[in-house]
C-alpha cells in the first residue's frame, strides 16, 4: 500500500499521477490507467480514485476520450513544473524551516546545511 | 433502491442486542459495518435476511418488508458462516444449486474465481479447510449478482494473499456493476479505503453513520509535550488520551485550527485509531454514569 500519512487518499493518488506526468512515466498524449485499474491495484473505493483523477481533469492536465479512457494533455508537464515549484515552497521549504526552528537552528546554520545538502546530492 | 432499518430492537434474555436501530443503506455504495464483539452486527444481518425476527421495528428492502418475503429476500445475499447446502454436496454442485436459486448467478464467473483462488471443485463443502470454506462462500458472494451483497467477516481464516485477492476482486466487481455492498468486519485497517460509508455499532446502538471521508475529516490526533497538549486541547472534545514519558497524544473530535503552535503536531487519524478512540470515549462515559 503506497498510501499513508496525513493526506486523504484521493489527494495522494492525484499527486502520484502528477509525479508520473512530471517524470515522463506518462508522456503527453499517452493514456493513463483507468479508475478501475487504480481502484483494484491500490484497493481503494472507485469513487475515491475517480475523485483523485478528476482533480487532474479539472486542472486541464488530463482529458477524457469517451469510451476509451484518460489521456495526458499537451503542456501538462510544463504546467505541473510551475505548480510544483510553488508547492515545493509550501510543502517542503516551510516544513524545513519549521523543523529547523524546532531544532533551534538559526538562518545561517540552516543555509549552511542546505548548501551542504545541495553539493552532497548528485 | 435502498435497505431501511426502522427502529429495530432485539433482546436475547437480559442482553439488548439491538436498541432502536434506524439505518438506510443507499444503492451504489460500499458500507462498512464496524463494532466490537457483541455490538450487534451479526444480529442486524440476521434480521435483515429474515433469519431472526426483531422484537419491534421493520426492515424494508426497496420499500418492501423482508418478513416472509421471498422476493425481497432474493435481492439479498449474505456471505456468512452458515451454509445452506447439504453436508455431502460438492463445491461445483453447490454452485449449480446456487444458480437455480439466484437467476443472475454467474456460473462461469464462479468457476473462474474458484480457479483463481485455487478452490477445489470436486471436494465436499464440509471437507474444506477453514480458509477454503471462507473462499467458497466468497466465490458465491462475488458471483451471485444480487443487488445487495452482505459480507459477515468475509476474510476469516484467509491468508494475506487471498485476502488481498478478495479485496481486489470485490472492487473489480463493484466497478463493473455498482451494486450495494456491506462488509461487517473487525479488520478495519484492511477495509478503511474500500468502504465509502461507515456504520459503527456499540452495544446495540448506532454510534456513527456517515460517509467515511466525512468521519475522517472530523477528527485528528494531536501530540507533543503534555503541558502544551493539555493547553491546546482544553475545551475540545477529547476522545482518547495516551502518554509516553512526557509525550502526550490525544485524539479529538472536530476539525483542527489552522497552524498548531510550535512543538505540537497534528495528524490525520486512521479509521481504526478513530474507532478505538471512540470506544474508549464511550467506555469513559459509561464509567462516569
Amino acid at each position: 500500500m503506497p498510501f499513508q500519512g496525513e493526506k486523504p487518499i484521493f489527494l495522494q493518488l492525484a499527486e502520484q499521477l502528477e509525479e508520473g506526468i512530471l517524470s515522463g512515466t506518462y508522456p503527453e498524449g499517452s493514456q493513463v490507467p483507468s479508475i478501475t485499474e487504480y481502484a483494484t491495484t491500490y484497493k481503494i473505493n472507485p469513487a475515491t480514485a475517480n475523485k483523485g483523477i478528476n482533480l487532474l481533469v479539472s486542472a486541464g492536465l488530463l482529458y477524457k476520450k469517451r469510451g476509451i479512457g484518460m489521456f495526458v494533455a499537451e503542456g501538462a508537464q510544463a504546467a505541473l513544473q510551475k505548480k510544483r515549484s510553488e508547492a515545493f515552497y509550501q510543502d517542503y521549504v516551510k516544513k524545513l524551516v519549521r523543523e529547523a526552528q524546532n531544532l533551534g537552528l538559526d538562518l545561517d546554520q540552516l543555509t549552511e546545511l542546505i548548501q551542504r545538502g545541495y553539493y552532497d546530492v548528485h | 433502491m435502498s435497505i431501511e432499518f426502522q427502529s429495530v430492537s432485539k433482546r436475547f434474555g437480559s442482553t439488548q442486542a439491538l436498541n432502536q436501530v434506524s439505518l438506510t443503506l443507499e444503492e451504489g455504495h460500499i458500507y462498512g459495518l464496524l463494532g466490537n464483539n457483541g455490538a450487534g452486527k451479526t444480529t442486524l444481518l440476521s434480521i435483515l435476511t429474515d433469519r431472526l425476527r426483531p422484537d419491534s421495528g421493520h426492515v424494508l428492502v426497496d420499500g418492501e418488508s423482508v418478513r416472509n418475503n421471498d422476493e425481497a429476500l432474493g435481492k439479498l445475499f449474505l456471505v456468512g458462516e452458515q451454509n445452506f447446502f447439504p453436508d455431502d454436496m460438492k463445491v461445483k454442485r453447490a454452485f449449480q444449486v446456487a444458480e437455480s436459486f439466484y437467476p443472475d448467478f454467474d456460473l462461469n464467473r464462479a468457476m473462474e474465481l474458484a480457479k483463481e483462488f485455487g478452490l477445489p471443485l470436486k471436494k465436499k463443502i464440509t471437507s474444506l479447510s477453514t480458509g477454503y470454506a471462507s473462499i467458497f462462500r466468497l466465490v458465491l458472494g462475488l458471483s451471485v449478482n444480487t443487488p445487495y451483497i452482505l459480507f459477515d467477516e468475509p476474510v476469516l481464516g484467509l491468508d494475506a494473499q487471498n485476502r488481498d485477492l478478495f479485496y481486489r476482486l470485490l472492487i473489480e466487481k463493484y466497478s463493473q456493476d455498482p451494486c450495494t455492498i456491506l462488509i461487517s468486519t473487525h479488520l478495519i485497517a484492511e477495509v478503511e479505503h474500500i468502504i465509502d460509508h461507515t456504520i459503527i455499532l456499540r452495544e446495540g446502538k448506532v454510534l456513527r453513520d456517515a460517509p467515511t471521508e466525512e468521519l475522517m475529516e472530523d477528527t485528528y490526533a494531536l501530540s507533543g509535550p503534555a503541558g502544551m497538549v493539555d493547553q491546546y486541547a482544553e475545551g475540545k472534545n477529547i476522545l482518547s488520551c495516551h502518554t509516553l514519558g512526557g509525550l502526550k497524544t490525544v485524539s479529538i473530535q472536530g476539525q483542527p485550527e489552522e497552524e498548531p503552535p510550535l512543538g505540537l503536531e497534528i495528524n490525520r487519524m486512521s479509521l481504526q485509531d478513530y474507532f478505538i478512540s471512540l470506544q474508549e470515549a464511550e467506555e469513559r462515559k459509561e464509567e462516569g454514569q
